[in-house]
């Protein structure tokens, strides 16, 4: 375990001002949520000592709103509690699905979207499904907040476009038109209990005649960071859906990747499978419509 | 010979175990959770790389550390002819795999330690790693030990290959000349570990006088001492071991790593040391099973009446020989009646850690190879799986292939019940394959003791030396109530150490039940024999005049005296006045273990997108000889399919190309989590072993022969082709689809 300090500030201002301290003396300051990352961390490879600031107490972070235009989610909140709320689980089921298939019943008590966000791996379940929703990552800093979108807030493995002295409040997902529904499918040889070897969000809307009019495609596992994938979208736009767009889709999601052979799987694997999840999450958010789950 | 088919009170009942408080609530302590005043903690050096010459270690930083009390490397071990094992646990001339072991400290904390381990300088001359039996074998190889002669034979030229095995019987040639269908195929099956949950650990406390206490958690405590005693060249009276609970071992808990260090450090600092393992150390450093590579021939004639079988085998057994080559050859055919055979089996040396037990050593890996190539003759024969075994089956009196005759065995009756299981009568759905396959294994005796103390009130405890890994404490007692005719709530089961109980081999080779619990029922009826003896003095007879029924000494029939019975209970009450307290005792050198056979078949499907393999269901029939405690038979043959299963699908070691173990957690080795599989059925099948006096035969191994093969036959009857490699994990089902389309 590496040594560390632990401070847990009550309020925005508290922790600017912490991570603001650390920065000036030079030291390590590192956001601490549920701690199923972080502290796994610690006791293996990245023994640094450091100030673990605790924003889990914090209003904003704990604070899920759903208004008429868009919903707050904040960044803390453990999973386990967000799939305890019907009416998110009923606007986002992919997303919250994507939360649900994170660790064990235990670990969903302290993981948070936030968390996985900011693990910023490439391989991080909630992504593609945020991506897919067209979510904006909340950032405080000294001069104020600012909105990112998700798929622009990772910037490589294990890296972020947060400076030192920022940190994540909470997630910005605008609220879906009428029939609109989202899906998140992810690869692992278990059934649970793994880390993704690819994974796929997509979310759908289909007009009252089956046609898509929105669409939006995230996949995860494939690159140094997971991508939106904008011709998978166009190749769903104006049609139904239908096996042809979806193959097509999944076929730009392919063309998209650009994955490495590791112990979890080679390229051509990669490759391969997150076409088939996207085609797998496209028809499970559009029978959610055509099932009229909204 | 074995009893006849009677009621038992106890054995056949499935009561609570002993030791289930403890464990549920988490008060069992484990082998970390031991601690003594003034403890230190120890750590190791492990090398960085495969295969290197170390040219120097600079230990002078580490040294001088303000709160190290000792540091060592094997100069700090005796010098003479130092054992394999004390060449595994501290490197000598050479780094043998990456993370070999080659200095360790002892320091106030861990962190201490740590610090001290990152400031020894070592200097390396890298060499080429060996990391495949293939690579092993070219002609051109690298050796990993320079002086090592196959089978110790100063005439042949140094090489990787340890050792060879041969068996043969008949003529293949002309066996293979009578068939009408021939299969050969070659197999692979990669290096699985055993995947216990509780890493190693033990704590080490050497006195003033040199003498050792060790707490840790084994398989057995007297081959502990026994290991300590060999690399450390110490008196077997110097050394105490106490084991601890024991989260798992598999086989994987016969040898030591850090026992013998701790005991070194500690004799230096004047300290007690502990030493727990991490669970990358525990997959880099301790023993897996040999990766194989196996080639079957196997040939049938139009009748399904196999004519020969020739079989090559090459098991990798790690930077040091000893790999199961030789139970894997006397295994591959020994559920057949065969009367032509050729079986080659090598043993090769690697550059990975050395190979250690794992279940049914070495016959996953032949019986693999064998079940799948046999599942391929009923293919071309268009017989149905079952039947074809039966007819080649070995039963009582069968010449086994590793030569002598099997007493009563109960393979055919395992088929038989197979044939007629409801969950085999129901065939598969269509898109859904299934596979069959027969599992064996030896199963030993060896020696064991016990003890039996009778308390005042009629209360038994029992005092053995078997760590107690798959529920034998319950299987003791009910063995015991059995035998002596009391309550089994009344007993209790003690796992003894070194100094308190008479020595004990390890739990292993599925022993415990047969051998410890001979010795007990044997130690039981010592006590019946006293009992009688109080019994017969009491209402002043011979001794030969009094029987013993159902917990009671009573009166022989024919016996003419009017006397109540006297029950275990009084007689234990009153023993203070017949001679002292009642004590029972016994020790065995237990023979006629009894092989034990299953047959198992298991239903998947295949997600021909992904390349995942589901398992939709699996049964396991097997014989257990005489189930004493049912339900932990039934977790014996559960948890072996599990573990075949895993291996089948996903297991494996991943070694990059400078032999690198690249998956060395439980996130990326993958074992099966509770919901990858179905709920395993069992059908305990019951042929008494004549060696023993409820007819118990070992269970804990055969389970993980039959599932490799189970899985992969029915994984070839749902692709239409074989994929002969395991595992068969995703990307390789996946591209092994690309390639057939």
């Amino acid at each position: 375990m590496s040594r560390f300090g632990y401070v847990a500030p009550k309020s925005v201002a508290d922790t600017i001002h912490l991570l603001h301290d650390c920065e000036t003396r030079g030291e390590r300051a590192q956001i601490l949520a549920g701690g199923t990352d972080v502290i796994v961390q610690m006791r293996t490879f990245d023994r640094e000592p450091r100030t673990l600031v605790d924003v889990k107490y914090i209003e904003e972070l704990n604070r899920v709103s759903i208004e008429d235009n868009e919903t707050y989610i904040g960044a803390a909140i453990p999973s386990g509690v967000l799939n305890e709320n019907q009416k998110l689980k009923s606007l986002y089921p992919g997303l919250l699905e994507s939360a649900d298939l994170i660790g064990s019943t235990q670990i969903q008590g302290r993981a948070s979207i936030g968390g996985n966000l900011c693990n910023s791996s490439p391989a991080g379940d909630t992504i593609p499904a945020l991506i897919a929703n067209a979510a904006k990552c909340l950032i405080a800093g000294t001069h104020g907040t600012r909105n990112v979108p998700v798929e622009d807030f990772v910037t490589g493995v294990g890296t972020n476009c947060m400076t030192r002295t920022e940190f994540l409040l909470g997630l910005i997902l605008p609220r879906p038109r009428p029939r609109t529904q989202d899906a998140y499918l992810r690869f692992i040889p278990r059934t649970e209990m793994d880390i993704a070897v690819v994974g796929a969000g997509v979310s759908l809307t289909l007009d009252h005649d089956r046609v898509c009019t929105h669409a939006r495609v995230g996949i995860g596992a494939v690159a140094p960071t997971p991508l939106l994938v904008t011709k998978a979208a166009e190749a769903l736009i104006g049609t139904q859906c239908d096996e042809t767009s979806l193959q097509a889709a999944a076929d730009a999601c392919r063309a998209a990747a650009s994955p490495i052979t590791d112990k979890r799987g080679t390229v051509v694997y990669r490759r391969k499978v997150v076409g088939v999840l996207c085609y797998r999450a496209g028809v499970i958010a559009r029978d959610r419509i055509l099932n009229g789950q909204n | 010979m074995a009893e006849a088919v009677r009621e038992f009170t106890a054995i056949g009942t499935r009561p609570i175990r002993p030791d289930g408080v403890e464990k549920v609530t988490g008060k069992a302590n484990f082998g970390a959770d031991f601690s003594l005043p003034g403890m230190l903690y120890g750590k190791v050096l492990r090398s960085p790389y495969a295969h290197a010459r170390v040219k120097g270690i600079d230990l002078s930083e580490a040294k001088a550390m303000e709160g190290v009390f000792s540091v060592i490397t094997s100069a700090d071990f005796p010098k003479e002819n130092p054992s394999d094992m004390s060449c595994n646990i501290l490197a000598r001339e050479k780094v043998l795999y990456h993370g070999h072991a080659l200095a360790a400290v002892a320091a106030r904390s861990q962190s201490i330690a740590e610090e001290a381990i990152n400031s020894i300088k070592v200097e390396y001359e890298v060499l080429q790693p060996v990391l495949s039996a293939d690579a092993a074998l070219a002609e051109d190889a690298p050796l990993v030990d320079e002086n090592l002669r196959t089978n110790g034979d100063e005439s042949f030229m140094p090489s990787n290959v340890a050792a060879t095995v041969h068996y043969e019987r008949g003529d293949v040639d002309k066996g293979f000349e009578k068939a009408d269908y021939i299969v050969e195929e070659e197999y692979r099956i990669p290096s699985a570990h055993q995947g216990y949950i509780e890493p190693h650990a033990c704590v080490a406390d050497v006195n003033e006088k040199g003498r050792a206490s060790v707490w840790c958690c084994t398989q057995g405590a007297f081959e502990v001492r026994n290991y300590i005693s060999e690399v450390l060249q110490k008196k077997i009276s110097d050394i105490k071991v106490t084991p601890s609970e024991i989260g798992g071992g598999f086989g994987g808990k016969t040898v030591v790593y850090v026992e013998p260090v701790a005991v070194r450090l500690s004799e230096l600092a004047g300290r007690p040391v502990k030493m727990v393992m991490n669970r990358e150390e525990v997959f880099r450093a301790t023993g897996p099973c040999s990766a194989t590579v196996c080639r079957v021939k196997v040939g049938a004639n139009k009748d399904g009446i196999i004519t020969a079988a020739k079989a090559w085998m090459a098991y990798e057994a790690g930077a040091f020989p000893g790999s199961p080559v030789t139970p894997g050859c006397m295994s591959i055919f020994a559920p057949y009646d065969l009367k032509n055979f050729v079986i080659d089996g090598l043993d090769v040396l690697v550059n990975k850690p050395k190979v250690a037990a794992y279940r049914a050593p070495g016959a996953p890996q032949s019986m693999h190879a064998m079940e799948s190539a046999v599942d391929e003759l009923a293919r071309k024969l268009n017989m149905d799986p079952i039947d074809l075994r039966l007819k080649n089956a070995a039963d009582e009196g069968t010449e086994a292939p590793y030569g002598p005759k099997y007493p009563a065995i109960g393979l055919v009756e395992c088929l038989k019940a197979a044939k007629v299981h409801p969950n085999y009568v129901n065939k598969p759905a269509k898109d859904v394959g299934r596979g069959v396959a027969v599992g064996f294994w030896f199963n030993i005796g060896m020696q064991s003791s016990a003890e039996i103390w009778v308390a005042p009130n009629g209360a038994v405890t029992i005092m053995e030396g078997s760590p107690d890994i798959g529920g034998s404490r319950a299987s003791m007692c009910l063995m015991a109530a059995e035998t002596l005719g009391i309550p089994y709530d009344s007993i209790n089961a003690v796992i003894g150490d070194t100094e308190s109980t008479g020595f004990c081999n390890l739990t292993g080779g599925s022993r415990t039940t047969f051998a410890t619990g001979l010795a007990v029922v044997r130690a039981c009826e010592d006590v019946i024999a006293e009992c009688k003896r109080r019994a017969a003095m009491t209402w002043d007879l011979d001794t030969e005049q009094v029987d013993w029924e159902n917990g009671f000494a009573v009166p022989r029939p024919g016996v003419n005296i009017e006397a109540e019975p006297l029950s275990f209970a009084e007689l234990a009450k009153t023993a203070g006045r017949t001679g002292g307290p009642l004590v029972g005792r016994a020790s065995v050198n237990a023979q006629g273990a009894g092989a034990c056979f299953s047959v198992n078949w298991t239903d998947v499907t295949v997600d021909r997108d992904t390349g995942k393999v589901d398992v939709q269901a699996f049964t396991a029939v097997q014989d257990a000889g005489r189930a004493i405690h049912p339900s932990y038979v039934e977790g014996q043959m559960q948890g072996g399919a599990v573990q075949g299963i895993g291996w089948a699908l996903n297991e494996e070691y991943i070694y990059d190309d400078n032999g690198v173990l690249e998956n060395a957690s439980f996130l990326d080795y993958r074992i099966p989590v509770a919901s990858d599989v179905p709920m395993i059925d069992c059908q305990i099948v019951e042929v008494p072993n004549p060696s023993h006096p409820y007819g118990v035969r070992g269970v804990g191994e055969t389970p993980i022969v039959a599932p490799l093969a189970a899985t992969a036959n029915a994984v070839r009857e749902v692709l239409g082709f074989r994929i002969n490699d395991l595992p068969m994990s995703p990307p390789r089902v996946l591209e092994a689809l690309d390639n057939a389309s």
